[in-house]
């Protein structure tokens, strides 16, 4: 049981134990990681985890079906996640989450045709006071109506072209 | 117009204001950590419990108090527990402090370590912050190299460890026994109280304090200024500033700090906020979170409060309603995070509902049935109202639904879930009565269900 990660990937997760009186609890952080580093947790992940932290695996495997950040597949190459909740529900984001799906052709919780983007219409992203926002990779991106959602997805597919 | 008081955001948005400890220090930074330290622990608990410092996360309960309760004998570790989820819809304050004032989490952090003879705190910060979380470990680096942090602070012999653990994406995390057992490295299942009270049976079952991050910006400020002064500022029992978040159907949703109870929700909305939208009206506003009770504007609240040593009448209208924590408990909601969230009258009470009602749905634990089948079934009805299948019972239903979730859960939550379908049903009983009327009134600009 192995799997691929990068050295400073291993440096951090040796680090990452060392703040812990009981290894059992590095376990988010190792998720985290492990996820940044190979884009998914897959079973032979959270057996690695599992040894590391010596712990059975079904300890890793009951983390990853809780949390809704952590995933057993991979994605599109860019995530895209626009807040479903109340406040920017308000200010219009079911309408946001749409012009994305429409310009890359999928569905929330896919990947699209292309490969490029997953689209996920996730809870709460506390920044309410200026929604609708959306989180693409690690950035938000605050009021983000139609027009906005336009030219954020006509952004991310230039990237995507420029990248062939 | 009331004047904000702006005691933790107070450099926050000066031009120039960076994140970094340079500037920190510049504004005066870890000069208070610098005398606190000089203290005798047990005096910085007193200011605190002079203060009348309330927790600024959600339940407002005492925070001297919650400090008192810490079992200082049993000879175990006492650990800090940080809680920066920001977990309850409506609430991006702590988002700003850790964003742009790091350090002032951080020395509050310290004093209360120092006051409490803590060695290792945890910052839970929510997995959706991944910036804020690059950005606070940062800034403890920073603090750490300064002799802030770390063993032996400011020629010492007191040490303290800060790190930061990222949750990942789950609402009960922000439960501060459910935040523990995160931390453990486990399914975030709040645990039974007693005997899992925090202060006593913690973190790896050791005495742990559990403290929002406004919260600990604000001990910061007492330290500074003393217990004394600072249970001055706001009004009595509610004393102190606090950050309101307002989202919504208003023209300057944002943040703003006032002294708690010195702005009613009528100033914070209409002369701070800049009133409903163009063309529209206020039609309800849920002022703690989304799960406070929803408030409906043109209803009125009459009792007897305290005023003083006195016993007066009030008869308030929404918008008279002074934003401290007794007077929207009074009212029947609560200050609950601070997180206000306003609708107009272009929504469809049914709609918001579900909207809500398919968070929590979604955000239950699924440890104890009445609030794992309860969310769920709520989430159901009011979803299945917003694509047109409604019947006369639906409100009926609900209410017996949510009635049952509330009281018999092991945490908060199954109130958190309960009290907006409680709320909305009694207080807008027309459109639960007759969904497709009140769809037809109301616009539907808010809302794309379909």
């Amino acid at each position: 049981m192995s799997i691929n990660l990068k050295p400073e990937t291993l440096a951090r997760i040796d680090e990452a134990i060392t703040h812990y009186p009981v290894k059992r609890s590095a376990a988010l952080p190792l998720l985290h990681l492990v996820q940044e580093d190979l884009g998914h947790v897959s079973q032979e992940s959270m057996e690695w985890i599992a040894a590391k932290l010596e712990v059975p695996a079904i300890a890793i495997y009951e983390l990853v079906t809780f949390y809704p950040m952590f995933r057993q597949k991979p994605i599109g190459r860019r995530h895209i996640k626009v807040c479903r909740t109340l406040s920017c529900a308000l200010s219009g984001s079911y309408r946001t989450c749409k012009e994305f799906e429409k310009h890359f052709n999928t569905y929330p919780g896919e990947v699209s045709p292309d490969g490029e983007v997953t689209i996920e219409f996730v809870e709460c992203l506390a920044s309410c006071g200026s929604g609708p926002v959306v989180m693409i990779d690690e950035e938000l991106h605050e009021k983000v109506d139609q027009a906005r959602a336009c030219q954020l997805a006509v952004r991310i597919s230039a990237e995507a072209a420029a990248r062939k | 117009m009331p004047e904000q008081r702006r005691l933790i955001f107070q450099h926050i948005d000066e031009p120039g204001y960076g994140n970094d400890l340079a500037c920190y220090v510049r504004n005066g930074g870890y000069e208070v950590l610098r005398r606190a330290v000089q203290r005798k622990p047990e005096e910085l608990i007193d200011e605190v419990k002079k203060s009348g410092l309330r927790g600024r996360g959600g339940a407002g309960f005492p925070c001297g108090v919650k400090w008192g309760l810490v079992d200082r004998k049993s000879g175990k570790p006492i650990y800090l527990v940080v809680n920066a989820d920001e977990s309850e819809p409506g609430t991006f304050k702590d988002r700003h402090i850790i964003h742009k004032d790091p350090h002032q989490l951080i020395e509050g952090i310290m004093i209360t370590c120092f006051a409490n003879n803590v060695k290792q705190a945890y910052i839970y910060i929510r997995g959706e912050f991944p910036e804020g979380a690059r950005i606070l470990e940062r800034a403890i680096a920073e603090a750490r190299a300064a002799n802030f942090t770390g063993p032996g602070i400011l020629g010492t012999a007191y040490g303290c460890e800060i790190y930061v653990h990222r949750g990942a994406g789950a609402y009960i995390c922000g439960e501060e026994t459910g935040m523990i057992e995160s931390i453990e490295g486990k399914r975030p299942y709040p645990r039974i109280k007693p005997p899992y009270f925090p202060a006593v049976l913690g973190l790896y079952q050791c005495p742990t304090i559990v403290n929002n991050v406004e919260t600990l910006c604000h001990v910061k400020h007492i330290a500074d200024m003393g217990g004394e002064a600072y249970s001055k500022i706001g009004t009595p029992n509610n004393t102190g500033t606090r950050i309101l978040c307002v989202s919504g159907h208003v023209r300057k949703p944002g943040y703003y700090e006032f002294e708690v109870g010195k702005v009613t929700l009528g100033q914070l909305l209409n002369e701070v906020c800049g009133g409903p939208l163009p063309g529209r009206t206020l039609k309800a506003v849920i002022p703690g979170g989304s799960s406070a009770k929803v408030l409906r504007f043109g209803e009125r609240f009459k009792g007897k409060r305290k005023v003083g040593a006195e016993m007066v009448d009030y008869d308030w209208g929404v918008e008279d309603i002074p934003m401290d924590f007794d007077s929207l408990g009074m009212v029947g909601s609560m200050g609950g995070s601070g997180g206000v969230i306003v609708m107009d009258d272009s929504v469809s009470m049914v709609d918001a509902l579900a909207n809500i009602n398919a968070f929590y749905s979604h955000e239950s634990c699924g440890q104890c049935t009445p609030c794992r089948e309860g969310s769920r079934w709520m989430q159901r009805i009011t979803g299945r109202m917003v694509h047109g299948v409604a019947r006369a019972e639906d409100g009926a239903l609900l209410k017996s639904v949510a009635d049952q979730i509330a009281g018999r859960t092991i945490c908060a939550f199954g109130e958190a879930c309960a009290w907006p379908t409680q709320s909305f049903v009694l207080k807008f009983p027309e459109e639960f009565k007759s969904h497709e009327e009140a769809k037809k009134k109301a616009d539907g600009r808010a809302f794309e269900l379909a």
